[in-house]
């Protein structure tokens, strides 16, 4: 029977021959993500822990980023608790703070590869979409009991199939793209669907991949995925992994598929999704020149060295307005280390910017970069939910590392075709 | 019992501001500031047995289940909703809180109706009129019944040891 993408990787977790949409399998996946909630879910399970342990110390993988370095006693007793669960029970794999974001630290460090099933109690997951896996988000007390039995249960979902046509013209970027595509679905557009993206994929970078299926769960998708092709095999054996290291999982021609989108990528225009809702998607002609306050570069959606690069280029002897915090977030010490040798983090610094440690930093409010009543910030980041910044009379707009160097420049919101 | 209704694309932030995830998690803890941004009164006023009716999209956003865990704490009986997001939906179910799907429902509520639930039967009254909703998975039930997914796992460990 012709299956999809997740038709096919839920059926081979699950031991089946086929599955349909809305059966429910039992699966066991490759790895479960943890960051900072792992001392939550640790202490949810502690005494069944003692009784029973964990079913497989290969499979969580715990990265802190969220909160890091810890802003307070509280969120350092929480780091502090995880350190002593991850000696306790020998976890292998652990990553303590500074080594990025967990989404980026995930792929770097190898823990995903094409075809696998990836669980993480966090929902942007769904990144490693980009790599062809079948990645999505979960809630602590699931990642909790997975720690006990290893598996759980999964609804196989429907999935739309979008195809791409033709390519970006930069400077718009795989953001306005995914933006863009939210805007027309609506922000619960794919809600339980599993995404498939077809057509002209290969004039996207895997930056550009991870940039757009980081973004899938805005839009209340289950995955965005995308196929195996050249740019994936050369990221994966950049990182290790020859052909023989993984098997790629596709969907079949003739596969089911609840709904068709083609999406002409040569119409894209520079955009921007204004308060409160990630799908209150506009060109950004149509909201130039509202001023901001603060311009947020970088988080798990856009802190790759790519993106740090378009922003330093814009910013090359020029200077943040006055009045404007430019906030720089690399996503993980690599993509730092990276942008320090190549020149791009001291080209930020010269024009003003703050640079901030490889985590989370402002992007879910908890500290660095909070923001106070009535301050507008652009942000390369994916929520731009009331109160995310930690003020909920603060406004979030989101847009491309293109748009909110340009708009740091200016001062005001600018389409990143003005400035050059 | 009361009615608490809300409008479309309700999301964590809303339900449980981000600021507080790694230093609430516990039901005390997270009680307090439940829908603070939406709905101030909530915390304060929720009686256990209360009903929420929303919109499309209920509980879109981060993974976080403290607003799960947070109303199955107050006693929330249900949340009726047009739609849910799926992280949101199954932290529910493991929490053991019942979310019930029904849009026919939530666009016959008029201000100062009341709601009943029948979960067995699978209806929901709101005013004078009365709505079936499907019956979940089996799977999905036992879950539910055990009082969430910890307790449920807990127990099947527990067999399992038994009997081994
Ligand atoms: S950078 Fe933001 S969206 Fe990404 S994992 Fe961290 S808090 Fe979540």
């Amino acid at each position: 029977m012709p299956m999809t993408f997740a038709e096919k990787v839920l059926a081979q977790k699950a031991g089946l021959d086929s599955v349909v949409p809305g059966q429910i399998v039992t699966v066991r996946p490759d790895h479960v993500l943890m960051h900072d909630n792992a001392s939550a879910i640790f202490g949810k399970v502690a005494d069944a822990l003692g009784t029973y342990g964990i079913a497989n110390r290969e499979m969580p993988v715990i990265i802190l980023d969220h909160v890091i370095p810890a802003a307070s006693e509280k969120d350092a007793a929480g780091h502090k608790k995880i350190r002593q669960a991850v000696e306790r029970f020998s976890l292998p794999h652990f990553f303590d703070i500074g080594r990025g974001i967990c989404h980026q630290v995930m792929m770097e460090e190898r823990f995903v590869r094409p075809g696998q099933l990836i669980l993480g109690s966090d929902s942007h997951t769904c990144t490693y979409g980009a790599l062809g896996a079948f990645a999505t988000g979960i809630d602590r007390t699931e990642a909790a009991a997975l720690l006990l039995t290893g598996e759980t249960w999964l609804k196989v979902p429907n999935t739309f199939r979008i195809v791409l046509r033709r390519a970006l013209k930069p400077p718009v970027s795989a953001k306005d793209l995914v933006l863009s595509l939210i805007g027309k679905l609506g922000a619960d557009g794919a809600d339980y669907r599993a995404v498939e993206f077809h057509g002209s994929v290969g004039t996207l970078s895997m930056d550009d991949r991870m940039t757009i299926a980081n973004m899938g769960v805005e839009m209340g998708a289950k995955i965005f995925v995308f196929p195996v092709d050249h740019s994936t095999r050369e990221w994966l054996s950049s990182r290790g992994f020859g052909p023989d290291a993984y098997e790629p999982v596709w969907a079949d021609v003739a596969a089911t598929y609840e709904r068709e989108i083609t999406f002409d990528l040569a119409e894209i225009v520079p955009v921007v999704a204004m308060p409160h809702k990630v799908d209150k998607v506009k060109p950004v002609t149509e909201v130039a020149g509202l001023p901001i306050q603060q311009a947020l570069l970088g988080t798990c959606t856009n802190g790759r060295l790519a993106d740090l690069r378009i922003a330093a280029d814009l910013l090359k002897g020029k200077k943040v307005a006055p009045g404007v915090r430019l906030l720089a977030l690399p996503a993980s010490r690599e993509v730092l280390q990276e942008a320090i040798a190549s020149g791009v983090v001291s080209t930020l610094i010269e024009a003003g910017a703050v640079v901030l440690p490889p985590g989370c930093g402002p992007c879910l409010g908890a500290h660095q970069g909070a923001l106070a009543p009535g301050e507008r910030c652009i942000s390369t980041a994916n929520r731009n939910f009331k109160g995310r910044m930690g003020c909920k009379e603060a406004e979030i707009v989101l847009a491309s590392p293109a748009t909110v160097a340009a708009s740091a420049i200016t001062g005001v919101i600018t389409d990143p075709r003005e400035v050059g | 019992m009361r009615v608490w209704k809300y409008g479309d694309d309700i999301n964590t932030d809303m339900l449980f501001p981000g600021k507080y995830t790694y230093t609430c998690a516990t039901a005390e803890e997270i009680k307090p500031h439940l829908l603070e941004d939406l709905d101030p009164r909530f915390a304060t006023e929720v009686q256990p047995g209360d009903i929420i009716l929303a919109g499309k999209n209920f509980g879109c956003g981060s993974s976080r289940e403290q607003p799960a865990l947070g109303l199955r704490a107050v006693g929330v009986a249900a949340v009726v909703a047009k739609s849910f997001s799926r992280i949101f939906y199954r932290a529910a179910i493991n929490q053991g809180l019942l979310l019930v799907e029904c849009p026919q429902a939530v666009d016959a509520y008029a201000e100062g109706d009341g709601a009943t639930l029948d979960p067995a039967a699978g209806t929901i009254t709101v005013g004078a009129k009365t709505f079936t909703f499907p019956k979940l998975p089996e799977r999905i039930l036992a879950i539910r019944d055990a009082g969430g997914l910890l307790p449920y796992t807990l127990a099947r460990l527990k067999e399992q040891r038994e009997f081994a």
